[in-house]
């Protein structure tokens, strides 16, 4: 029954702060996933939850025991790697076992463990291989049961999926989201594929330089974006954004980009008159219009099968669609499109953050 | 008439291309088996030759090369036995082994772990220590030789087969450190991490993890140290003179050069033996050699 406190954590190298103050709290049995860009210090944060990285600043519990000084082994938790580090020389059953001889768990224990975990994992039948035998799945699925064994309180996975395929990647995604439903365990995530986020996660915590941006449950994020990183760096393709200000036209506040298109409001929003806004809209909430709308230049259509992808081009600006309906425009031709007044965002032209 | 016989001149011609087109790669794969085989006995000539002579009466050997023996073989051992016996070559061979074999152990021992130290730990002092050490590798053994020898003489290490270990695994030691620091750094960050997370001290990291990782590249260095070891005849000519027991083999040989009351034939008995210890050894462990060396390289 473990929840995880981060709290006010800094890190420092030398003089260089890397991590900023960081706040977050993951309840007991939550799958939260640590997502940004590269170089945002999710890994380094995953890492001090570990113990292999030193904490500079702040507290971090885990359950009600404060670990900053608390050394990796003893903190019951279990870490996935990105390249799996299995031992070479080990079968998977000795992978598995070893940690457990370690901590002087008796013989037949182990034993039932390992059968246990290798059966959730369906590694039954290659225990006795050497990991230079097995694919890339399942050396993945091997550090996975490694970690399962010790029952920790909590699992930590750093960017497991990235050295995997593709189509095994969505495979395993499920797998990952089933086990954890399974075992109930507090699960920590860091990825820098969104997907993943918002595929698996219970919470989603988006970080930019060594800074919490938003913290919030996936469809929250996608619906009301705190700002306009996390609005750009949630859902793909990204965000469309218009820089502009609000006027008043036709007595109606309504957003008028810079270089004079004209874009409805939604209906909620107050926002005074004279401000400089960026409006933000996702390619999927574009609906084509007949006559009426905005006019838009073709300049590229791109058909995946279940949907299309446009490339347009509004005024001086790039705009990127996505429909359910198979698009016939040719380039260079025009087209009607409308955003959805309901799912426009609005954000300060300047600080980024969101308006309405 | 005239055009039928150009055209079946250019029919059999354009076969004839075409067989010998097809026969070139065969032609030339056994063009390289021939000149492998002809290298294969090039080398291992000296060593047949070595061989057979050492098992061929005095008498035959000093009238006759040793390739006659392909035509009237005679064959005895009294070479063998002269030379175990009544040249010490026996106790010779005992008192190598009895260098060699520590020797290398203990620098196959203290390098694995030297390197360890230099790759994992971050201690005040280790950039100089390995500058130290880079000086001691390409430090000549000549120069030491005569400080030793009186620190020797005043510690009374001198004539002794310790004293030797000492010099032995002290001159490889630079060289050893350096050939498992480049392994040992190849070995990923994350495996040591995963290791501290399942609860292994850092002693039980080294012996469950580390070293038998380390297992090919520490057979090369084994062999390589056994091989100097084996082979080296300035230390204990310099440094075990005075002592009771029999010399070790390379200084016995190369005494048996300079007298010639005995004849050749022990001298190529003895010769022999004391090649066959050292390419037994490489025989049996032949794998590792290569693939120690390579180690390092690709990370596995």
């Amino acid at each position: 029954m473990t929840s995880v406190s981060i709290d006010g954590v800094r890190k420092a190298y030398g003089a260089t702060n890397v991590i900023h103050g960081v706040n977050i709290e993951i309840d007991d049995g939550e799958f939260v996933v640590l997502v940004g860009p590269s170089g945002c210090g999710k890994s380094t944060l995953l890492r001090m939850i570990a113990g292999l990285e030193e904490i500079s600043g702040g507290q971090i519990r885990i359950g009600s025991r404060v670990v900053n000084d608390v050394s990796a082994k003893d903190r019951d938790i279990a870490m996935v790697f990105q390249s799996y580090a299995l031992y070479p020389h080990m079968t998977v059953a000795d992978n598995m076992a070893f940690s457990l001889k370690l901590k002087g768990i008796a013989k037949p224990e182990r034993e039932a463990r390992i059968a246990k975990a290798a059966d959730i994992l369906g590694l039954t039948p290659m225990l006795k291989r050497y990991p230079k035998q097995l694919s890339g799945g399942q050396r993945q699925r091997v550090a996975m049961g490694r970690a399962i064994v010790r029952n920790p309180q909590v699992f930590l996975f750093d960017e497991p999926l990235s050295n995997l395929d593709a189509k095994l990647r969505v495979e395993m995604r499920s797998e990952i989201k089933a086990l954890q439903h399974r075992l109930k365990t507090t699960m920590i995530y860091v990825t820098h594929d969104q997907i993943e986020a918002m595929t698996m996660a219970d919470k989603i915590v988006v970080m930019r330089d060594g800074v919490v941006e938003q913290c919030d449950s996936p469809l929250n994020l996608y619906d009301r974006p705190a700002n306009k990183f996390v609005a750009a760096f949630i859902g793909s393709p990204s965000m469309n954004f218009i820089e502009g200000t609000i006027r008043t036209v036709e007595g109606h506040p309504s957003f008028v980009s810079h270089d004079g298109v004209i874009l409805p409001m939604p209906s909620a929003a107050v926002v005074p008159d004279g401000v400089s806004v960026t409006y933000g809209f996702r390619p999927e909430h574009l609906a084509l219009g007949k006559y009426d709308g905005i006019g838009a230049i073709v300049r590229l259509v791109e058909p995946t099968g279940s949907e299309t992808m446009v490339q347009l081009r509004v005024g001086e600006n790039d705009v990127v669609g996505v429909f359910r309906e198979r698009v016939s425009a040719a380039e260079g031709s025009t087209i009607h499109i409308q955003p959805d007044p309901e799912r426009v965002h609005l954000f300060h032209a300047e600080t980024g953050l969101r308006l309405a | 008439m005239t055009a039928a016989t150009v055209q079946q001149s250019g029919a059999v011609s354009a076969a004839a291309t075409q067989s010998v087109g097809s026969k070139r790669p065969r032609l030339l794969r056994w063009l390289v088996h021939l000149v492998v085989i002809v290298f294969i006995a090039l080398w291992f000539m000296p060593i047949m030759a070595l061989l057979v002579s050492s098992f061929r009466p005095q008498a035959d050997t000093a009238s006759s090369g040793w390739w006659t023996v392909l035509v009237r073989p005679v064959f005895t051992a009294d070479n063998y036995f002269l030379a175990l016996d009544q040249l010490k070559v026996a106790g010779s061979l005992g008192t190598s082994l009895a260098i060699a074999i520590p020797s290398t152990i203990l620098t196959v021992m203290l390098s694995m772990i030297g390197a360890y130290a230099l790759v994992r730990m971050k201690f005040p002092g280790r950039t100089a220590l390995s500058l130290l050490l880079v000086a001691l590798l390409i430090t000549p053994p000549q120069i030491t030789l005569v400080p030793l020898l009186r620190l020797y003489n005043a510690v009374g290490l001198a004539g002794t087969i310790p004293g030797i270990w000492l010099y032995q695994v002290g001159f490889t030691l630079p060289f050893g450190i350096f050939l498992l620091r480049g392994f040992l750094a190849s070995i990923p960050q994350e495996l040591y991490e995963s290791a501290n997370l399942d609860g292994a001290s850092e002693l039980r990291t080294f012996f469950s993890i580390v070293m038998p990782l380390s297992r090919p590249i520490m057979a090369s260095l084994g062999i390589m140290a056994f091989l100097w070891s084996w082979n080296d005849l300035l230390i204990p000519l310099l440094f075990m003179g005075g002592s009771g027991m029999s010399p070790p083999i390379t200084v016995n040989l190369a005494g048996l050069v300079a007298q010639t009351t005995q004849g050749q034939g022990p001298l190529m008995a003895a010769t022999f033996l004391s090649v066959a210890v050292p390419l037994l050894l490489i025989i049996s462990l032949q794998r590792y050699f290569v693939r120690g060396i390579l180690g390092g390289a690709v990370k596995g």
